[in-house]
C-alpha cells in the first residue's frame, strides 16, 4: 500500500537572520563543537592512582592499538553538556502536548528518592538477605499496580512499554501452547490506528499481524472484531483510551467477544492515565496490560528512556509470568529467580531481562503514587481529559476535528482538513509552535488521519498556561488560513538550528565523527 | 494537591467553557457501571517529607555497596562515577526532554548521541553503533534476530561462556519465534570447543569475553570459522571497562558486538536502568535494530544532527520493523557518555589498569587461602574460585560478617553441579583494607 | 513498441518484447517524498502478480513495490543505490526499479492503461 504520510524532508531556503557574530554564537545560544573536536587523548577530567607495578593477567588479550577517545577537564566537560542542554526543549521549559507521550512533570522528589544508596548502590546479585527493602519496594509497587488496574498479577521486569508488550504477547503465547492451540492460534488482531510498536511486538515473537479496521468515528466496533474472530486468532492488541483519544465504547463487547472465541485481549497501555481512578482495566476484560511508568507515573523521558514497562495480568495469564519475581507466602517474600523455583502452579514462560527491571524507574514510580494518593491520580486524570477538551473546545472552530462525536480523553486529535488550500502542512505548523515557544504536539500519528496532530496537555498545566496555548494556536491557525506562509515554511526561525536536511542524513549516513583528512591530502 | 495547578474554579470555568455539566460527562464513553464511584482502596496523598520517611525506611533496610566491602559482578558492577555526571544529567533540559523527533530543538540530546555512537564504535573496534538498547542482555537477544535477518537462517550458537540470564533472554525470544538456539554447557574452565558446533546451518556464534566466569577468549578463530560458514559472530561483554585494557572485539573480526554498559557513569540500581550497547560492522547497518543519529545541515548549511534511517523502525515499519523498540537508555547513555568523556582514552586506560592490578592483588590474596582455588588463567577484574564449601552458603556467612564477597554461580546456574564456585570483582573501589577483609573472612568461613 | 501499464497502487510496467521495467508514477514519487532507499530482489527471483518487488523508503515512509504481474527478475537498478534521488527526478526513465520476464502476459490486461490510470488519480 502506498504509504501516504511522505512529506519535504529537505531543508527550505533560508532567510535573513540579522546581524552574523564574530563567532558564530548568539548570546545564550552558543556554536558548541564535538569532543573529538576540542577533546585531546592525553586529557583526562578523573584523577585515578596509577597501580605499584605488578605482572598482569590479560594473557595474549592486552589491548596493542589506541582507542581514539579523546578526554575533557572537568570544566571543559562541564560547559560542553551545559551549552548541549541549552539547545533541548524540556517539560520544564515549557507546555509539551506530545500526543501520546505524556510528558507531565517530573517531580524532583522522586529522584532524590532514587538516589537514596539503599535503592541506587544495591547491586541485583548481592544476598537477597541483604536486600529486604529493594523487596518490598517492588511489592509494594506491585500492590498500587494491581488495585489501579484491578487485575489479579503483575510481571515487573520488562523494560519499557514495547518490551512490555512482548512480555504480554508472550505469556499468552505460553498460554495459547499450554492449551494446545500453539500450531492454530497464530494470528494478532491489531487496529490500523494502532502504535507501530503493536504489530512490530506481535511479528516479534512470531505471529501473523492482521488489520482491524477503523470506523470513521475513530473506534472499532465489535462487530468487525467479531467478522476476523476464529479458531485462527490469539489475541488482539488494541489501546485504550485509543490512540486517537477516544475511550473504546464497545471494549466489554470487544473482550467478551475475544474470550468467547478462545482469544486474549492485549490492552496497550499508553494512555492509562487517562483512566486511572476512574475505570479498571480488570473490569473490561482485559488479559495483559503494560504501563509506561514513564508516561502515566512520570518517571522522566531523559531525551528517550529509560523508560519501564510493567505488565498486569489476568488470571489466565498469571502463571506464565517471566522469572524473576516475588512470591509471598505466609507474609514471607522469596524472589524466585529460576523457572526450576517456582511456586506449583506457575509456568513461568523465561526471562525478559538479565536482572529484576527498571528499579530506578520502580522508586521513582511509587514515590509519584505515595504523594498523589488515591485522591491525587484520580484528580490527575480528570484534570488530563478536561485540559485536553478545554483546548479542543478552544480550537475547534479553527482546526477540523476528524472524530467529532466523541469527547476526548487525555489528548485531543486535529487532522489538516482546515489547511487545505493554504499550502502550509502540519509539520509546518508545528514547526512554527517552535518558534512561539512551545514544543510541537504529535504530528502525523496516528496514521489512519491525514497530517494528524495529537495533543496532549496532561494535568500539568495551569489554566492561565492553557489558555496561552491557546491564543498562540488561534494566532497561527488565522495566520495559516490568511496566507502568512513565510511564518510557517521556513519555521523555525528562532530555534537554535533551523530546519534540517533529513534527506542527505538518510542518503549518506553518517553515524560518527571522522577525523578529517589533512588539508594536502583531501585535496588530491 | 502539589503537582496539580487547577483549582476548583478553574475546573468549574474550563467545564462551562466545554459545555459540559460534570467531569464525568467526558467519561462518557466508558461502559454504564464500569465509571468507578468510589476512590480506591489506596492512601491519600502524602506531603514531600511523609514520602521521604516511607521511602527511606525501605531503603534503609538494603545493604548498599558503599556500606561494605563490595565485591559482587557477574554483569553489574561498583564503580566510582564523578560527580560531575549526576549534576548534568539532572539538567532539566536533558532530564524532562523527549526523544528528539523535533530536532531544531533537541540538538543537545542529538549531538551527545551522536558522539556516543562514536565513543561505542571506537570502543568496540566497529564501524557503526547505535544511540542504544535497554541493557546487554536484550541487546543481546536483539543481535541473535538481526544476524538470523543478515544470514536468513535460524540457528544461534550460544558459548557456554555466556552470562546465564543473557542466554536465558536469548533463548525466552528464541523460543517464540521458533528459532533454534544451541547452548553450550557452563564452561567454566573456557576451553569448549565452539568451533565444532559451527556448521552451514548456523546464523550466529555467541561468545563473552571477559566471559561470565571472568576468562579472557580469543575471539578471532571462532570469527574465522563462523565466517567460512557464512555465520556471524556476536562478541558480548558486561564489563565495559575491560575494552580498556584487552583487545576489542572488532579487531578479532566480531560482526557485531554487544554489551552492558552501566560500568560506566551509572549506578547498580538493583540491576536498572542500564545501557545495551549495540555495534556492528557498516555492511549490516540496514538490519540493526534501534535509534541512529546522524549528522545532517540545517537550511543555513549549519552542521546538526537528527534521527536517521527510522525506516527500520516500528513506527514506520511497523511488523516490517527490525526490531519493537521504541524507548531506549537515553538517559543512561548520557551518564555514559559523560562520564567517557571526562574518563578520555588516557583516563579509561588508568581505570582499567587499576581494575585488573586491583583484581590480580586480590586473586593472589584469595588463592592463599586454605579451601580456595583459582580457576583463571586470565582475567579482567573478575575471576571464579572454587571454594571447599558451597558457595551460597559462604556468600551468606560472608554478608553476616558484613563482606559482600561475590556471587556463587549456583545463583545463576542452579542444578548444574557448579555450587562451589564464587564470581568474585574487584574494581577501582576497593581499598587494600576491603580485601583484607575478605581474605580474613573468607578464611574464618571456609 | 513500448506500452506502459499502471496499477492502482501507482506501480508501472512498460512492455518490451516479453520484459517489463517496472517503477513507480509520478504520482506516488511525490507521495513519498525524497526517496532515499530501494531496496532491490536479486536477480533470478521469481516474483508472483501482487507479491513484493522490492521496497521504496523515503525519510517517514517506507513502501512494497508489487509487481504488477508475475515473472522472473532479470535485471535490478543498481543504481539507485548510489542515486536512490533518480526515483523523484526521473520515476518514469532512470528511476526504474526491476526488469522482469512476464511469465503470464495475460495478466496484463488487468491493468490500468494511462488514461485510466490519470483518470484515477484525479479522483485521490
Amino acid at each position: 500500500m502506498l504509504n501516504r504520510q511522505g512529506r519535504p524532508t529537505q531543508a527550505a531556503s533560508s532567510v535573513d537572520h540579522g546581524r552574523e557574530t564574530f563567532t558564530g554564537n548568539r548570546a545564550l545560544q552558543q556554536i558548541e563543537p564535538l569532543i573529538f573536536e576540542i577533546g585531546h587523548h592525553e586529557t583526562t577530567g578523573v584523577d585515578i592512582a596509577k597501580p605499584a607495578p605488578f605482572k598482569n593477567r590479560l594473557g595474549t588479550h592486552a589491548r596493542k592499538d589506541g582507542i581514539g577517545l579523546p578526554g575533557l577537564s572537568e570544566p571543559e566537560t562541564m560547559r560542553h553538556y551545559v551549552r548541549l542542554s541549552q539547545k533541548n526543549y524540556g517539560i520544564d521549559t515549557g507546555l509539551f502536548p506530545l500526543g501520546s507521550c505524556t510528558m507531565k512533570h517530573n517531580a524532583r522528589l522522586n529522584e532524590k528518592m532514587a538516589r537514596l544508596p539503599g535503592f541506587s548502590d544495591v547491586h541485583p546479585l548481592q544476598p537477597v538477605s541483604t536486600v529486604p527493602g529493594a523487596l518490598e519496594l517492588m511489592l509494594e509497587l506491585a500492590r498500587y499496580l494491581m488495585t489501579l488496574t484491578g487485575m489479579p498479577a503483575v510481571a515487573l521486569s520488562p523494560k519499557a512499554g514495547a518490551h512490555g508488550e512482548a512480555c504480554g504477547m508472550m505469556a499468552i503465547k505460553a498460554a495459547i501452547a499450554a492449551k494446545g492451540e500453539g500450531e492454530t492460534r497464530k494470528v494478532v488482531l491489531v487496529p490500523e490506528s494502532a502504535h507501530g510498536t503493536n504489530p512490530a511486538t506481535a511479528a516479534l515473537i512470531g505471529f501473523e499481524v492482521r488489520s482491524v479496521p477503523a470506523r470513521p468515528d475513530g473506534t472499532v466496533a465489535v462487530e468487525d472484531v467479531k467478522a476476523l474472530l476464529g479458531p485462527d486468532i490469539a489475541a488482539i492488541m488494541l489501546t485504550n483510551p485509543n490512540t486517537c483519544g477516544i475511550f473504546e465504547p464497545q471494549i466489554v463487547e470487544i473482550a467478551a467477544a475475544l474470550h468467547a472465541a478462545g482469544a486474549y485481549f492485549y490492552c496497550d497501555g499508553a494512555n492509562f492515565n487517562a483512566i486511572v481512578g476512574k475505570a479498571k482495566p480488570g473490569d473490561l476484560g482485559v488479559d495483559a496490560m503494560h504501563i509506561n511508568l514513564h508516561k502515566t507515573f512520570s518517571t522522566p523521558h531523559g531525551g528517550g528512556g529509560p523508560g519501564a514497562g510493567p505488565v498486569v495480568l489476568s488470571s489466565r495469564l498469571a502463571p506464565y509470568a517471566p522469572v524473576p519475581f516475588i512470591h509471598v507466602e505466609g507474609g514471607a517474600a522469596r524472589l524466585v529467580e529460576h523457572a526450576s523455583d517456582a511456586p506449583a502452579g506457575n509456568d513461568p514462560f523465561g526471562r525478559m531481562t538479565a536482572f529484576h527491571g527498571q528499579m530506578g524507574m520502580y522508586v521513582r514510580a511509587l514515590a509519584y503514587m505515595l504523594s498523589h494518593g488515591a485522591d491525587g491520580m484520580k484528580q490527575a486524570s480528570e484534570d488530563a481529559v478536561l485540559s485536553a477538551n478545554y483546548i479542543r473546545a478552544g480550537l475547534s472552530d479553527l482546526m477540523s476535528l476528524p472524530f467529532p462525536d466523541h469527547p476526548s480523553m487525555h489528548e485531543a486529535l486535529f487532522d489538516d482538513e482546515w489547511l487545505k488550500g493554504t499550502g502550509v502542512t502540519t509539520l509546518d505548523f508545528a514547526k512554527a509552535m517552535i518558534d512561539e515557544g512551545y514544543h510541537p504536539m504529535t504530528v502525523y500519528f496516528p496514521l489512519v488521519v491525514h497530517g494528524a496532530m495529537l495533543i496532549e496537555p496532561t494535568e500539568s498545566e495551569s489554566k492561565a498556561s492553557l489558555d496561552l496555548f491557546i491564543a498562540t494556536l488561534r494566532d497561527l491557525a488565522m495566520a495559516a488560513k490568511g496566507n502568512d506562509k513565510a511564518r510557517f515554511t521556513a519555521a523555525p526561525h528562532h530555534a537554535p538550528i533551523r530546519r534540517l536536511d533529513e534527506t542527505r542524513a538518510a542518503r549518506q549516513p553518517i553515524l560518527k565523527w571522522v577525523k578529517p583528512e589533512p588539508i594536502a591530502a583531501a585535496a588530491e | 494537591m502539589r503537582y496539580l495547578p487547577l483549582t476548583d474554579t478553574d475546573r468549574e470555568d474550563m467545564l462551562a467553557r466545554i459545555g459540559v455539566p460534570d467531569i464525568d460527562a467526558l467519561f462518557s464513553d466508558v461502559p454504564v457501571g464500569k465509571l468507578l464511584k468510589a476512590p480506591l482502596d489506596l492512601p491519600r496523598a502524602k506531603g514531600e517529607l511523609e514520602v521521604e520517611r516511607i521511602m527511606g525506611r525501605m531503603a534503609a533496610r538494603n545493604v548498599a555497596a558503599s556500606a561494605a566491602p563490595f565485591f559482587v559482578g557477574a554483569g553489574a558492577y561498583k564503580h566510582h562515577v564523578p560527580a560531575t555526571v549526576d549534576h548534568l544529567i539532572q539538567r532539566s533540559e536533558f532530564l524532562t526532554s523527549y526523544t528528539p523527533y523535533q530536532p531544531e530543538i533537541a540538538q543537545g540530546t542529538l549531538q551527545y548521541l551522536f558522539e556516543f555512537q562514536t565513543q561505542i564504535a571506537a570502543l568496540t573496534g566497529m564501524e557503526v553503533a547505535n544511540a542504544s538498547m535497554y541493557d546487554g542482555s536484550t541487546a543481546t537477544g536483539e543481535a541473535v534476530l538481526m544476524a538470523h535477518r543478515v544470514t536468513r537462517r535460524r540457528k544461534a550458537v550460544l558459548s557456554g561462556g555466556l552470562h546465564p540470564h543473557y542466554t536465558d533472554v536469548v533463548k525466552t525470544l528464541s523460543g517464540m519465534a521458533s528459532d533454534e538456539v544451541v547452548a553450550l554447557a557452563p564452561d567454566v574452565a573456557a576451553n569448549e570447543d565452539i568451533l565444532a558446533q559451527i556448521d552451514d546451518q548456523t546464523s550466529c556464534v555467541v561468545v563473552q569475553s571477559p566471559d561470565v566466569f571472568g576468562n579472557l577468549r580469543d575471539l578471532k578463530p571462532i570469527a574465522d570459522k563462523a565466517h567460512a560458514h557464512g555465520a556471524l559472530l556476536i562478541a558480548v561483554f558486561t564489563e565495559v571497562v575491560s575494552l580498556g585494557a584487552v583487545t576489542s572485539p572488532g579487531a578479532m573480526d566480531a560482526d557485531i558486538v554487544v554489551g552492558e554498559g552501566q560500568s560506566i557513569g551509572n549506578a547498580l540500581n538493583f540491576g536498572g536502568p542500564y545501557v545495551g550497547l549495540f555495534a556492528a560492522k557498516s555492511k549490516y547497518l540496514r538490519q540493526m535494530p534501534g535509534r541512529l543519529c546522524g549528522e545532517t545541515v540545517d537550511a543555513d548549511g549549519h552542521r546538526g544532527f537528527v534521527l536517521t534511517l527510522s525506516t527500520r523502525e516500528q513506527h514506520i515499519r511497523r511488523d516490517k520493523a527490525t526490531s519493537n523498540i521504541c524507548t531506549n537508555s537515553g538517559l543512561c547513555v548520557l551518564a555514559f557518555t559523560i562520564h567517557m568523556t571526562l574518563l578520555g582514552e588516557a583516563g579509561l586506560s588508568r581505570l582499567a589498569e587499576l581494575n585488573h592490578a586491583n583484581a590480580v592483588k586480590l586473586a593472589d590474596m584469595l588463592a592463599g587461602v586454605k579451601g580456595v582455588k583459582l580457576l583463571n588463567d586470565s582475567f579482567f577484574n573478575e575471576f571464579t574460585l572454587k571454594l571447599s564449601k558451597p558457595a551460597a552458603e559462604v556468600v551468606e556467612a560472608l554478608a553476616e560478617k558484613g563482606v559482600l564477597g561475590g556471587v556463587p554461580v549456583s545463583r545463576l546456574l542452579p542444578g548444574a553441579g557448579l555450587d562451589d564456585l564464587l564470581i568474585v570483582a574487584n574494581t577501582e573501589i576497593n581499598t587494600d583494607e576491603d580485601r583484607a577483609a575478605f581474605v580474613a573472612a573468607l578464611a574464618e568461613v571456609l | 513498441m513500448a506500452e506502459t501499464r499502471y496499477t492502482k497502487d501507482h506501480e508501472y510496467i512498460r512492455i518490451e518484447g516479453d520484459t517489463g521495467t517496472i517503477g513507480i508514477t509520478d504520482y506516488a514519487q511525490g507521495q513519498l517524498g525524497d526517496v532515499v532507499f530501494v531496496e532491490l530482489p536479486s536477480v533470478g527471483k521469481a516474483v508472483a502478480k501482487g507479491g513484493e518487488a522490492a521496497v521504496v523508503e523515503s525519510v517517514k515512509a517506507a513502501s512494497e513495490v508489487y509487481a504488477p504481474v508475475s515473472g522472473e527478475v532479470v535485471a535490478v537498478n543498481s543504481e539507485l543505490e548510489a542515486a536512490p534521488g533518480a526515483v523523484n527526478e526521473d520515476p518514469a526513465g532512470k528511476g526504474w526499479f526491476v526488469k522482469l520476464k512476464l511469465t503470464n502476459p495475460a495478466e496484463l490486461e488487468g491493468l490500468l492503461s494511462e488514461a485510466e490510470y490519470q483518470d484515477y488519480v484525479k479522483t485521490l
